[in-house]
């Protein structure tokens, strides 16, 4: 009776761990099923590489590349925020802050981490776009700019947990060593916390890009939405995220347009694959570098 | 935990007779956005009259209405445009033919944000801006500022009516801002000096003005009298001769009652 009983919760625990696979499989049948139906009528390369995004033009045009440098464009600025602050918030917290500041700093962050990101957008809609327009002369608020700057602070939670995970695997006694031999704070930080802890930072990095570059309704209110390729940071974007969100509600199931939304999903798919492979990658060769294993 | 399943057993009880009402009669429409709040008022006057009528509106936009016309899977499709020859082609092979009704008018008004001097702009003009042939406003007589273009997302039917009216079918110049709702190209527009935009008749809101297009300022007038170019009607089609539900339901829409809730919603009545 007790071997039964403990072999059906063993069943049904399996069954729960491997239901996630088989969302996944079919999410990314159904992705393949729905978008490869234009590329009998699109070439890939001139969906790839073509500048100009007219889908529901008589003489429809579905050429993704502004859409995919907006969303690399974005990604990229948000980086430029998030890793500062991400990654200087983990340190702080973990190497420097006393132990009253860190019950008080990691909530915190967390809860930033828990903002609805429609909340986001319409902050950056409203209040952002708006004063960054009249700062800087520009003619709209609504651009590259004001979307990397949302997504960036989006980010930083992602960024601040794992890197603090990183930097808490990084044994004692490396510190103490360092310490041992004359370095000071700052030396032992820079030389010897910094590059232990360097691959479980980089990991922390690629998943708050993939964070970035996955985010969707922030990026619809705030970037802008213009489908030309960016020239600088203050010029409206569309990336791939807002094209579908703002499109798919109004395309007709079956169509050239839909087909051509779900490649899009896929092509993002693809993207945020490999960001998290990446992640996977670096932080194995982190674990085994510290001698902690799998 | 006995509240508990009474609760539960009270409201399959409720569901259930929900259920039995709507077998009676059940009426399903979906499509445009902008015929939307037409369609949703009418619905609840109409269903607070025939008790027994169950009628659901969805939005989706005219393109997703029309298809599930042809699909099958509703009964009446809000278009705020006319249906495509394509589309046409594709009902006639699955053995449908939509009927076209058209149940109110709407101008697509230009709007500016308010500061803005411009009073008024030739056709030509606007589709200069719109296709990206000027890009600041000194080239038609306002401040040596750029035109921040804001046009809606190119799924909607008040896109492809607009390119149609405005653009002679051209393209809208790439670094124009898309926005997904009438409500977002207004709220742009008055938070961007300089802005110009385009919304139906009942979105001209604080902050922004419509402008005069080749001296016609869009009223419900001008766009009744057709003097107003960029008018258009605005449509529900039903697969063949509407019968039953679907039948008095338009008949209701194009009554005087009906009509006076297409006029109250901010549209152009036809009649």
């Amino acid at each position: 009776m007790q071997r039964l009983r403990e072999k059906i919760y063993r069943w049904i625990f399996t069954i729960l761990a491997f239901a996630s696979l088989i969302f996944l499989v079919g999410i990314i049948l159904f992705l393949f099923k729905e978008s490869l139906p234009l590329f009998r009528y699109v070439p890939v390369g001139d969906f790839l590489l073509g500048t100009a995004w007219y889908p529901t033009h008589e003489e429809a045009e579905f050429g993704i590349l502004p859409l995919i440098v907006a969303s690399l464009w974005v990604t990229l600025g948000a980086l430029v925020i998030c890793v500062p602050l991400g990654v200087g918030s983990a340190l702080y917290i973990h190497e420097l802050a006393s132990a009253r500041q860190r019950a008080f700093l990691k909530p915190l962050i967390e809860i930033l981490a828990s903002i609805p990101s429609v909340v986001y957008g319409f902050f950056g809609m409203v209040i952002a776009a708006p004063f960054l327009q009249q700062l800087l002369k520009l003619p709209t608020g609504l651009c590259a700019f004001t979307a990397s700057v949302m997504l960036g602070i989006m980010a930083v939670p992602t960024v601040t947990s794992i890197a603090e995970d990183a930097l808490s695997c990084v044994p004692n006694s490396f510190r103490e060593a360092s310490l041992a031999v004359g370095a000071n704070r700052w030396q032992t930080l820079t030389q010897v916390v910094l590059p232990a802890a360097g691959s479980g930072i980089s990991t922390a990095i690629i998943l708050g890009m993939s964070r970035a570059i996955g985010e969707t309704m922030t990026v619809l209110m705030v970037a802008g939405g213009a489908a030309v390729m960016p020239r600088s940071f203050f010029d409206p974007v569309r990336p791939m995220t807002s094209t579908i969100a703002a499109e798919m509600g109004e395309a007709a199931v079956g169509s050239l347009h839909y087909n051509a939304l779900f490649s899009i999903g896929l092509i993002l798919f693809l993207i945020t694959l490999i960001f998290n492979i990446l992640a996977e990658i670096i932080s194995r060769r982190f674990r085994l570098k510290l001698g902690l294993g799998r | 935990m006995k509240q508990i399943s009474t609760f539960i057993l009270v409201t399959i009880l409720v569901m259930g007779l929900v259920v039995g009402v709507a077998h009676a009669e059940r009426l399903v429409i979906e499509g445009s956005t902008t015929v939307l709040p037409i369609a949703q008022r009418a619905a609840e006057e109409f269903m607070a009259r025939n008790k027994d009528a169950d009628i659901s509106v969805r939005g989706g936009g005219s393109g997703v209405g029309i298809t599930s016309l042809i699909a099958g899977t509703c009964d009446i499709a809000n278009s705020s445009r006319p249906i495509k020859d394509s589309e046409l082609e594709k009902a006639i092979s699955r053995g449908k033919e939509p009927k076209a009704h058209v149940i109110a008018m709407d101008g697509i008004a230009v709007i500016v944000n308010s500061a803005n001097p411009i009073t008024g702009l030739s056709k030509q003009q606007l589709k200069d801006i719109y296709t990206g042939k000027i890009s600041y406003w000194s080239e038609v007589g306002g401040p040596s500022e750029k035109i921040v273009v804001v046009s809606r997302d190119s799924a909607s039917g008040t896109f492809e009516a607009f390119g149609d009216l405005a653009l002679d079918k051209q393209k809208v110049r790439k670094d124009a801002l898309m926005e997904a709702s009438n409500q977002a190209v207004a709220s742009v527009v008055a938070k961007t000096p300089g802005a110009i935009g385009y919304v139906g008749l009942a979105y001209i809101g604080k902050g922004v003005k419509a402008i005069e297009i080749d001296g016609v300022m869009p009223t419900k007038s001008t766009v009744v009298s057709k003097k107003y170019r960029l008018s258009r009607p605005l449509f529900m089609y039903t697969n063949g001769k509407p019968t039953g539900l679907a039948k008095e339901f338009i008949d209701f829409i194009l009554s005087p009652e009906g009509q006076k809730l297409v006029d109250e919603e901010g549209y152009v009545s036809i009649k």
